[in-house]
């Protein structure tokens, strides 16, 4: 059974079309990134996931209608939806109460043991935490679940560089497991790349771009061009061209390794550019489309 | 504390077969997670209370040094004095936990969604139904509940403590004793607090709930102005109140005097209450309906309400 599966997921505020159509599969034991620009449609694809907001189309969860059986999914599924959604006024002992009160899955020894490495008294109030400091709590307590799939969006909005590095570094080596799926958005692109397995990118609502990482690795090479090679390596067709200190840096798609290596120093793309060629390349066409 | 023991007692063995979580223990944090953010809900009632016990106790001393300057009261007039008081601190002790239940209602489900906190409450196993019950359950169950521990202790407390007083300064205090109906104006109380702040009021809290589950923002303006805005088209449009009146209905208790008037809990025998009448009065199951009505909305509300 597929963790997500989504066929024609649609979702629509008014006139604005947020979600056009989206056909997902994710499999057991992958950490997706979905990536994408503001307004792209993340965020409503992630609450559909959740049951937090109605849709169209069909959307199953471990199985379950997410929008019809938020409760029950949420003995599977835990999610982070933003930092700092903790009520201000809640202690931190009362969290681990009424968590270990309500969540069969919770595991409070273990949040206890994860919170006795950070600074964060018991007694304190979340209201009393930075903002860091709130993340981790709730890491803390997500990570004490033991849920099939986490879901994480921007979990690290505002973080500082510490905190954010410390965040994915005990998703990683404490809490992800092969049997557990993880889903996270972020705009810090360059942090999660050597997390994920697999990756999307989303523009105006549909799904422009899926790969795992392996095959993404493989198959997209980007080349320093010498300068006299450019019109040799153009002929190739990259799908993005763009100088850097006065020298072109060529994106090819499925183009020989050995064939790029005589043109310039080729490297594997790394994960924003390749975004910013895609969704440049989105952008463009939708331009000349406008221009016909 | 004995949460947390059994919570650790229990984890091991737990987090192995996963443990079933009964509705009574998800309803029992619902309504715990409500009492840890709104401490007012008792907070308010016991600093009234204490204040109560205060201004009582001066007042005897007062009186006994009347007494001792010599000014003597009848009898009725002795009695009306150390009676009333007693009246009194339930009133007010009610009144307050009726405007803390209002606010409460209003905050409810609007401020989880203004803080984002309803994201971290949505994260977890538990249903918008369990979650409105348990919010509902406060002004229908808990508050009443609250308010009559609280008035019964301290009406006892001012029992004794002026009793001291009283015996200190050379009174006798069987006439105290004796003609305070305590017992019986604690079932009074018990009743006025059940069918009328709990039964009768219901479909007032659920309307609270609902607005505050649907309001962007201002739940107060909402829940209040709406209402007057209808009563006044009617009248201007048909000249008619209905709608004014039914309100008004409401919040007098319905012409049900017996009970529902603290002020004279202790002259109403207790099996002229009017129990029966009232169990079968249509609007008492009319305004349950009604209520019925506005939870489920809530509940619905909440279910696809986004943070503001």
């Amino acid at each position: 059974m597929a963790c997500i599966e989504a066929h024609g997921l649609r979702k629509a505020f008014g006139a604005k079309i947020a979600l056009d159509g989206i056909d997902l599969r994710v499999e057991e034991g992958r950490i997706l990134g979905i990536i994408g620009p503001n307004g792209a449609g993340k965020t409503t694809a992630l609450n559909a996931i959740l049951g937090l907001a109605p849709y169209q189309g069909q959307l199953k969860v471990l199985g379950r209608d997410p929008w019809t059986e938020r409760d029950q999914l949420m003995c599977d599924v835990s999610f982070i939806a933003d930092v700092a959604v903790l009520p201000r006024w809640l202690k931190v002992s009362q969290a681990l109460d009424y968590v270990a009160g309500v969540h069969p899955r919770f595991d409070r020894a273990k949040a206890e043991t994860f919170l006795a490495r950070t600074t964060i008294s018991p007694t304190s109030k979340v209201r009393e935490l930075s903002k860091g400091m709130v993340a981790q709590l709730h890491l803390a307590l997500v990570m004490a679940i033991d849920a099939k799939l986490l879901v994480l969006d921007e979990p690290t909005l505002g973080l500082d560089i510490l905190y954010r590095k410390q965040f994915y570094d005990s998703l990683l080596n404490d809490y992800f497991d092969r049997s557990r799926t993880i889903l996270l958005t972020t705009h810090q692109v360059e942090e999660i790349e050597h997390v994920l397995t697999d990756v999307m990118f989303i523009h105006r609502g549909r799904i422009v771009f899926n790969s795992s990482m392996e095959d993404l690795e493989s198959r997209y090479l980007e080349v320093t061009v010498h300068p006299g090679q450019l019109a040799a390596a153009r002929a190739l067709k990259p799908m993005n061209e763009r100088e850097v200190l006065g020298r072109s840096i060529l994106l090819f798609d499925h183009v020989d390794r050995q064939q790029l290596a005589a043109l310039g120093e080729v490297r594997t793309v790394g994960l924003a550019d390749l975004f910013v060629a895609v969704i440049g390349n989105q952008a463009g066409q939708k331009q000349q489309g406008a221009a016909r | 504390m004995n949460t947390q023991s059994d919570a650790l007692r229990e984890s091991p063995l737990e987090s192995q077969a996963i443990a079933v979580i009964s509705p009574g223990r998800r309803i029992y944090w619902s309504v715990q997670r409500e009492l840890w953010e709104n401490r007012s809900l008792y907070l308010a009632p016991l600093a009234v209370a204490a204040l109560f016990i205060a201004g009582y106790l001066i007042s005897i001393m007062r009186l006994v040094s009347k007494i001792h300057a010599g000014l003597v009261l009848n009898p009725w007039q002795q009695q009306q004095a150390l009676e009333q008081p007693y009246h009194f601190a339930a009133l007010f002790i009610m009144g307050t936990t009726f405007i803390v239940s209002v606010f409460y209602c209003l905050d409810a489900l609007y401020g989880e969604r203004r803080d984002r906190s309803i994201l971290f409450w949505k994260s977890l196993p538990i249903s918008d139904l369990t979650t409105v019950l348990a919010k509902a359950s406060i002004p229908l169950v808990v508050l009443p509940l609250i308010t009559f521990a609280i008035t019964v202790v301290s009406q006892w407390i001012t029992l004794l403590l002026s009793s001291l007083i009283l015996l200190a300064g050379g009174q006798s205090v069987a006439a105290l004793w004796s003609d305070l109906p305590l017992f019986r104006m604690s079932v009074l109380l018990l009743y006025h607090l059940l069918a009328f702040h709990s039964l009768w009021l219901a479909p007032l809290y659920a309307w609270l709930l609902l607005i505050s589950a649907w309001a962007r923002r201002a739940p107060f303006l909402w829940a209040v102005l709406p209402p007057i805005a209808i009563a006044v088209v009617e009248k201007i449009a048909f000249n008619t109140s209905h709608i004014a009146s039914l309100l008004a209905n409401r919040f007098s208790g319905g012409g049900q005097s017996d009970g529902f008037t603290p002020g004279h809990m202790s002259m109403v025998p207790l099996t002229q209450l009017g129990v029966g009448t009232f169990l079968v009065s249509p609007g008492l199951w009319g305004g349950l309906l009604v209520a019925a009505a506005f939870l489920a909305l809530a509940i619905r509300l909440r279910r696809s309400r986004e943070p503001i």
